[in-house]
């Protein structure tokens, strides 16, 4: 792996390439399985999981956690969580095939390191209330969703665009 | 092998095809296809996805619209073709306000923070410092979320839901219209944001690969086209598919169940019963059983995709007429949508009053209000109801729901119920 770490990283492919490719894997995903890809969903089932560890009587009296994990059932016993088990191999796999495996941080010019982790995190935050709240991440209900015409999906992502949009500017200081 | 294929159109019964352990591996090799799209894409670099808020990268608009059109443009030409049923698709339902405020909450997310989810996994698993401490933050959201929803914001969370709303619906616009639509909005966009970019950029990119470019355009214009013009298979042509199985369970009856059988499911609590009386509205009213509700038959196709294939695979569909014509009409309509254990009611509506007036009688000669049977319908045989009512009084006759107590019915039982359900959520 040092050896891939060493090597010049590969140009990503083409934009409509790859955009080709994931609408194929999406087909397929309608077609074998019946519903779209996701994301965000399998988190929070790793999460709960490990919630009804910690505190199983918490789980049993939250009405939104009882339908993942009330009582016997368990959270990761769900196909949405392998499939993210499988996004982290694919990002792997690819990572490593095109030498873009690295400890690296990408962030605008004008922040630190530090910052950019922060910001990071923060985001991170912002995103997973949000998708929470929207009931799909940019996979699950954007891209999903938009394939199969939702009208709540395609709401959905003119909401996403909106919303960035509009702090792009007043928060342009993170990235260029 | 075989079962395979017979399986078609999909979805696929993964779960009964292959098991458990098959259907979470083909997830896992769909994911593994997925987080290897995005990262070649370029989606696990955040200044990658970022720079498309400042016009001079629109990769992530590119990559996407790419993939919801190709995947569209296949998804409804299969559909079109027959391999694949979109009425049983999970099409994400539409919460339209919750939906978009929480889109522009990940918008901001996505600014401040330069990833989504799905692309920060993948920026996790090539190691990046940046996805890491995103991913950490987005544990954090979703907790958060899953602690405070419950008390907060449940009512506005769950509010404005249309179900399973389609653009086509929306814009009553046939299906294959819609498709060719957007995808000339894509194509127009994409050299739009070429040249957005180039003008940013000072750069005169959007020329190369020029000819691939419009080629590719070409292509899946050509697709759109075949989708709108071909367009989306009709009832009778569903049912033309189904029908050399699905003829045969009707014409050996094996589908008609007895008054005593329906009974007997209407008080068994572990399945949901859920009666579809197709009759016109002044019969509805005159009588109908318990719990039944009325179905026009020219919606019934639109009625099981919104309706009948969202219940629960424990609900059991019994459609009724006055005799069987009607209902069995509409039996094949459904049937056509894909919804599984679908039954009819023997005799129709007529069937369970012979069935249960008399027995009520004689188990309480004095009881009053029973509807009696019509002399002068007594010979019709089309679908028309053979008793007369003291007054409409629909379900309040205690016929509509006959307690028989011990007096058991003998019938031979014909409900088989069936399992086969695509997953869904995201």
């Amino acid at each position: 792996m040092s050896e891939a770490l060493v090597k010049k990283a590969k140009p990503y492919t083409n934009p409509y390439v790859a955009g080709t490719l994931l609408g194929i894997v999406l087909f397929l995903a309608f077609l074998l399985t019946g519903s779209g890809l996701g994301a965000s969903g399998p988190i929070n089932r790793m999460l709960i999981y490990i919630e009804d560890i910690i505190a199983p009587q918490h789980i049993n009296t939250t009405p939104y956690l009882i339908p993942y994990a009330g009582g016997s059932t368990n959270p990761l016993d769900n196909a949405f969580v392998f499939l993210t088990v499988g996004i982290l191999i694919g990002g792997f796999a690819s990572g490593y095939l095109h030498h873009r495996l690295s400890f690296t941080t990408s962030k605008g010019p004008r922040i630190s390191n530090r910052t950019r982790w922060g910001m990071a995190f923060l985001g991170g935050a912002v995103m997973g209330y949000g998708a929470r709240f929207a009931r799909g991440c940019t996979s699950g209900q954007g891209l999903s969703g938009g394939a199969v015409l939702s009208v709540g999906s395609w709401a959905f992502l003119l909401a996403v665009f909106v919303g960035a949009y509009a702090v792009a500017y007043t928060l342009r200081k993170l990235w260029i | 092998m075989e079962q395979f294929f017979s399986a078609f159109p999909g979805p696929l019964p993964l779960q009964v095809l292959f098991g458990k352990t098959g259907f979470y591996l083909i997830s896992l090799l769909i994911g593994i296809a997925f987080g290897y799209a995005l990262e070649i894409g370029g989606f696990g670099k955040s200044t990658k996805l970022a720079a498309q808020f400042y016009f001079t990268d629109m990769t992530v608009f590119k990559v996407m619209f790419t993939g919801i059109i190709v995947a569209m443009v296949l998804v409804f030409g299969a559909s079109s073709l027959g391999w694949l049923d979109y009425g049983r698709v999970y099409v994400n339902p539409t919460y339209l306000w919750p939906g978009m405020v929480g889109g522009l909450i990940m918008g901001v997310g996505f600014v401040v923070g330069g990833f989504c989810p799905g692309t920060s996994l993948v920026a996790l698993a090539t190691f990046k410092k940046d996805g890491i401490a995103f991913v950490a933050g987005l544990t954090v959201g979703i907790y958060v979320f899953g602690e405070n929803i419950d008390g907060l914001f449940s009512t506005f969370w769950n509010s404005s839901n249309m179900g399973r709303l389609i653009l086509p619906d929306l814009l009553g616009a046939p299906i294959g219209v819609i498709v060719f639509g957007i995808v000339l909005m894509a194509l127009l966009l994409f050299w739009l944001v070429e040249y957005v970019e180039d003008q940013m950029n000072g750069t005169q990119n959007r020329r190369q690969y020029l000819p691939q470019k419009l080629s590719g355009a070409g292509f899946i214009l050509l697709l759109a086209l075949f989708v709108m013009l071909r367009g989306q298979p009709t009832v009778e042509e569903k049912w033309e598919r189904i029908a050399a199985v699905e003829q045969a369970r009707l014409d050996q009856r094996e589908v008609q169940i007895a008054a005593g059988e329906l009974l007997d499911f209407i008080q068994n609590d572990l399945v949901r019963t859920e009666l579809i009386d197709v009759r016109n509205e002044s019969d509805f009213n005159l009588f109908h059983l318990m719990g039944a509700k009325r179905a026009e038959i020219e919606n019934l196709g639109q009625r099981a995709e919104k309706d009948f294939l969202q219940r629960p695979v424990n609900t059991l569909f019994v459609i009724m007429s006055n005799d069987e014509q009607r209902a069995t009409e509409a039996w094949k309509i459904i049937r056509a949508h894909g919804v599984e254990n679908v039954y009819i009611l023997e005799n129709g509506v007529n069937g369970w009053l012979d069935t249960f007036t008399e027995l009520l009688i004689e188990s309480d000669p004095l009881r009053g209000d029973m509807p009696v049977p019509s002399k002068t319908l007594a010979d019709m045989d089309d679908d028309m109801l053979r008793y007369e009512f003291d007054a409409a009084l629909g379900s309040s006759y205690e016929v509509a729901e006959p307690e028989l107590h011990e007096h058991k019915l003998e019938y031979t039982p014909k409900v088989k119920m069936k399992v086969k359900k695509a997953s869904g959520g995201g």
